[in-house]
This record gives C-alpha cells, sequence and structure tokens, in this order.
C-alpha cells in the first residue's frame, strides 16, 4: 500500500516533498520519489493522499 | 484625465487603511498627476520614507529602471495553486516570461548565486524570489535564502512575488526580515471570474476547487494586502489581462487594492501560446493587444499607481530590467566562493545620485523651454526613444529590441510604456521580417529617437509616416522629446534649446 510518481509526468516541483507527512517523498538525482516503506497514503491522517492532492500534474501521484 | 477620478475617500474602505495609503493620497493627490506612471517621477511626489524604499528598486521606481539591477532565484518551485496561464514544465533559454527558469536552486546554492552576481554586477540593487512556485508556501526555502543573503550582503533589498494564500502565515516573519516589497498576483476580486482562471488551489491540507477555492483565494488575498499595510510594507499588485475573462473588471481590481493600500499595480498582458502548454494556450485564449492593455490602463486612472515599465522577466533573470545576464551566471559557472566586495556597488551608487540629479534638473530645464516656446493646445506627439540605459538615447535603431515611450504636449513629457519588437524567438526570420514586427510595434509613434539609423531603415520609417532622429545622441531621453518637440510646434525659439 503505497503511491508512486510518473516520473514521465512529474515537473519535479517539489510540493509533495513538503506535504508528506511521512517524510516519504525524496529526491534521488533529479527525480522525486515516494519510499514505499514509509507511505501510508496518508490513512489516518488526511482524507487523501497529500502528494496527489497537491500536485500540479493530474495522475501523477498514483497508487503503485 | 482628472475627470474620471474616483478618490480613495470615495470608496468604501476596510479596516486595511492605513497611514501609507493615507500619505499618498495626500502628497499625491487624484491618482496621475504630472508623471502618468505613478512611482515614475522622482522624490517630489512621493513622502521621503516611501521615495527611500524604493529609489533603487527598478521595479517599484521607474526612474531607477534605468540604473539598477535585480536578479531573482528559483528557490520555491512548489505552488499552492494552479493557474490557467502557466505551466513550469516548459523552459526554452530564448524565451522571458514568468513563471520560466533553466536550473531550480537550493538555498545555498542561491546565496553562492547572489555573492557571484554582486561581485560582478555593481547594479544590484534588489534580490527577488518570484517563482515558479510560491515564496510563500515553499516558505522554509525562501526564508533560508533570505537570511543567510541578508547576512552576507546586507545592502540588498529584498522581495517576494507571491499569490498571497500562504502569506498571512508568514507576514510576521516577512517583516521581521526587512522584506520591505511584497507583490500580490491579483487576477480578480470576484470568485466567479476567478473560476475562469484558477482551476484549483491547495489549502490546509486539501485540494479546493471551484467556487470554493477563489473564494478562498480571494479572501486570503484580501488578508494579505491588509496585513502588509498594516506593518508598513510596500505592496506592488500584479493582474495578468486576459481578454474576455478580466478586462472589464481589472478596473474594479485596480480599485479594491488600492483602498487596502497597495503602493503599485502592475497590469500585465497575458501570454498564451500552444507551445507553452498551458491550459490557456491550449484552448487559444488570446492574449491582449497593446492598444487593449493601454485601454484598461488607461481606464483605471485615479485609482492605485499603475507600472508601465514591466517587462515580464524570467523567474531567474539577472541584471537591469530589458536584459538578462542569467545564462552567464548558471551554478556550473560559478566560483565556488565569491569575494564579498561592496566597494563597487557603493561606488556605483554614489554616481547613480549624480547622475540623477543631473538628469532630472536637465528635464526639468528642457520642459520649462519648451513650455515657454510653445503654445497651449499644440497636438500631442507620441516619441520613441531607443535607450540600453541611464536614460539616455544611446541605442543604434538596429540593435533596439524595444522601445521607450514618451508623451508629448504642451504641459510636459511623460513615459507611458515600453513597446517590444523582440517577439519570442524571433531568431531564423529574415531583416524584411523583423523591420515589419518593428513597424507594428511602432504602431501610432510619431517619431523615433535612437543614437544612429541606417538610410533604409530610415526610409521604411517615413514611409510609414514615421520621422527617424539621430540628432540627439547620448542626451536624457526627456530632454531630447522635449527639443524636438519644441523644434516641431514652438512658436517663439526658447534660447536654450536654440544653443
Amino acid at each position: 500500500m503505497a503511491y508512486k510518481i510518473v516520473a514521465s509526468q512529474c515537473t519535479v516541483c517539489g510540493a509533495c516533498e513538503f506535504e508528506c507527512p511521512n517524510s516519504a517523498i525524496t529526491m534521488k538525482r533529479d527525480m522525486y520519489i515516494i519510499n514505499p516503506d514509509k507511505c501510508t497514503e496518508c490513512e489516518g491522517e488526511f482524507d487523501a493522499p497529500q502528494c496527489a492532492a497537491v500536485c500540479p500534474v493530474p495522475n501523477t501521484c498514483v497508487p503503485a | 484625465m482628472t475627470d474620471a477620478v474616483v478618490t480613495l475617500s470615495t470608496l468604501h474602505v476596510g479596516k486595511g487603511r492605513n497611514s501609507l495609503a493615507t500619505t499618498l493620497e495626500q502628497r499625491s493627490g487624484s491618482g496621475c498627476t504630472k508623471s502618468s506612471c505613478g512611482a515614475a517621477a522622482g522624490p517630489g511626489d512621493l513622502p521621503p520614507e516611501v521615495w527611500e524604499k524604493i529609489k533603487d528598486h527598478p521595479c517599484y521606481s521607474e526612474e531607477a529602471h534605468h540604473y539598477f539591477a535585480r536578479m531573482h532565484v528559483a528557490v520555491a518551485p512548489a505552488c499552492n495553486i494552479q493557474c490557467n496561464y502557466c505551466n513550469r514544465k516548459y523552459d526554452c533559454a530564448n524565451e522571458s516570461r514568468p513563471g520560466v527558469v533553466s536550473e531550480r536552486l537550493a538555498p545555498e546554492d542561491a546565496v553562492r548565486k547572489v555573492l557571484a552576481v554582486a561581485a560582478e554586477v555593481p547594479e544590484l540593487s534588489v534580490l527577488g524570489i518570484a517563482g515558479p512556485g510560491d515564496a510563500c508556501y515553499d516558505w522554509r526555502r525562501t526564508k533560508a535564502t533570505f537570511q543567510e543573503v541578508s547576512a552576507r550582503l546586507p545592502d540588498l533589498k529584498l522581495c517576494i512575488s507571491t499569490n498571497g494564500l500562504a502569506l498571512p502565515d508568514h507576514v510576521e516573519e516577512l517583516a521581521a526580515m526587512n522584506v520591505d516589497h511584497v507583490t500580490i498576483t491579483i487576477n480578480m476580486i470576484d470568485p466567479e471570474i476567478g473560476t475562469k482562471i484558477y482551476p484549483w488551489i491547495f489549502f490546509q491540507g486539501r485540494r479546493h476547487t471551484g467556487i470554493e477555492a477563489s473564494r478562498i483565494l480571494h479572501e486570503r488575498q484580501m488578508q494579505s494586502l491588509e496585513m502588509l499595510a498594516e506593518r508598513n510594507i510596500l505592496v506592488k499588485v500584479n493582474s495578468v489581462l486576459i481578454p474576455g475573462i478580466n478586462d472589464q473588471h481589472l478596473v474594479e481590481v485596480n480599485r479594491a487594492v488600492k483602498a487596502r493600500g497597495a503602493f503599485l499595480h502592475n497590469i500585465m498582458p497575458l501570454i498564451s501560446a500552444p507551445e507553452h502548454g498551458t491550459v490557456f494556450g491550449l484552448s487559444g485564449q488570446r492574449g491582449p493587444t497593446a492598444a487593449e492593455l493601454e485601454a484598461v490602463q488607461e481606464a483605471c486612472a485615479g485609482g492605485a499607481n499603475l507600472m508601465r515599465h514591466c517587462r515580464q522577466c524570467r523567474a531567474d533573470a539577472i541584471g537591469l530590467l530589458g536584459e538578462d545576464r542569467g545564462q552567464e551566471f548558471m551554478l556550473d559557472k560559478l566560483p565556488e566562493e565569491a569575494a564579498v566586495d561592496d566597494a563597487a556597488r557603493r561606488r556605483y551608487r554614489a554616481w547613480v545620485d549624480a547622475e540623477r540629479s543631473d538628469r532630472r534638473a536637465a528635464a526639468e530645464a528642457a520642459e520649462a523651454d519648451m513650455a515657454d516656446s510653445v503654445a497651449v493646445g499644440a497636438p500631442r506627439l507620441l516619441v520613441a526613444v531607443c535607450t540600453k540605459s541611464g536614460g539616455r538615447i544611446n541605442q543604434h535603431f538596429g540593435h533596439a529590441k524595444e522601445f521607450q515611450v514618451f508623451e508629448v504636449d504642451a504641459a510636459g513629457v511623460r513615459f507611458v510604456g515600453h513597446r517590444r519588437a523582440d517577439n519570442y524567438c524571433l531568431g531564423g526570420y529574415g531583416d524584411e521580417d523583423r523591420m515589419a514586427g518593428v513597424l507594428e510595434a511602432l504602431a501610432g509613434i510619431d517619431t523615433v529617437l535612437c543614437a544612429k539609423i541606417g538610410s533604409r531603415p530610415r526610409q521604411t520609417l517615413a514611409d510609414a509616416g514615421i520621422e527617424a532622429i539621430d540628432d540627439h545622441a547620448y542626451e536624457y531621453a526627456e530632454t531630447a522629446v522635449a527639443a524636438v518637440y519644441a523644434a516641431r510646434f514652438g512658436t517663439v525659439a526658447a534660447p536654450a534649446l536654440r544653443a
């Protein structure tokens, strides 16, 4: 149970990085990635996964 | 112009009304006075404490933009709203428009870049964080950058550009860090109109859409204006003019932001093309023509002062307005540790002080002579000037990528704006096409003043009814415009102009 970032669509804006309540999103080389071990899909904390809610590009932060 | 004026006192004024707005109103009378760009004129038109804040800021003072350079660092790429005119993914080194950068910077890289530029560019007076993204939303990076820069280079002015949604959360820290210039982009005060511009916002952990998104954004923007005014922080409001969506509405925006203490209003044309990949670009929404832009600016007369010298620079632009040296200062070209030396900047500022008083005196003398020699009611002329810097006529016509436009009549010489003749990515077109573009940019202009011009372009201009004059090379623009006008319409030859 985790989200992932579709690299081909990501604009590397970084908005998801600091919304993630689990610090699961980090920059690796030139791309953001989600650590599936840390991602909880924001369950119990928010109504919706914060990365998907803040991402400017539709369908870029999606269930892995 | 004064008959259409709505004074501040006739407007509904909320609790945000502040001492600054009151002073400005008292000093400047009812808005547009001598110089059409409110912040254009010298210290005489403004309270001393305001003039002191803006006099070296190229974006806030029309006069300062001839002398001082700004740089932007893109440290805060994340954004909490989506605008239909923005797509941050697109970058082209030849393109100049807001929201576009070539590289994103970590705060420590940004500091290194600022130090390097300060060492090379004595004109540097302002560091701005202007996106892409929102400086207040991505606050930790903005704050880290400002704190380090103000410790190393305390003489630089700090300014930010924001959509205002997150600003109320950080206004205390802004004030504490001496950020005394804030730009908020406000495109509407009516959420119904906002729904056509903003598909969504991200606020308090949730994405909001539709009218709710625009309502929240609007309320936070008005709150931001009021909080900044209470702290005497100068606020510029940027509005993107989108034909058919907010063109009629911007007059109301102008009045509303003035009532909440905004110092300057910058109405910018929408930049829209399919290749930018923006919603507006793809839907075919067009930008306004120069005439449409001027009409809206004219309709706002008497409201908040208008900025007319904006060049819509890239979010990582470096240099004087209209110039971008960003490519010289890419990270891989920077030294590891730049020397901190403010001697060159101090010397340069002393020179500017002298040059400015000289220019002001020359312009006043020339206008006085002109007023003596020209009969009241002589026709209005629009004069385009080719200048590289310093407000002097010092550019060859063929090199001009933009023209500064002055309006002159018996009452005096007024700067009215810029006309650009370098539409994006023009490379590859022949000279004939370029000349056609220049002629289009010069529509309605009577006279062009330049340092030099070839015989063929001079003839082309003449065929289009435009006289080119290079007799006033290296003079101050205002002085030369006044002299040309007096020579054409003067009935009594004024002694100083005859000489």
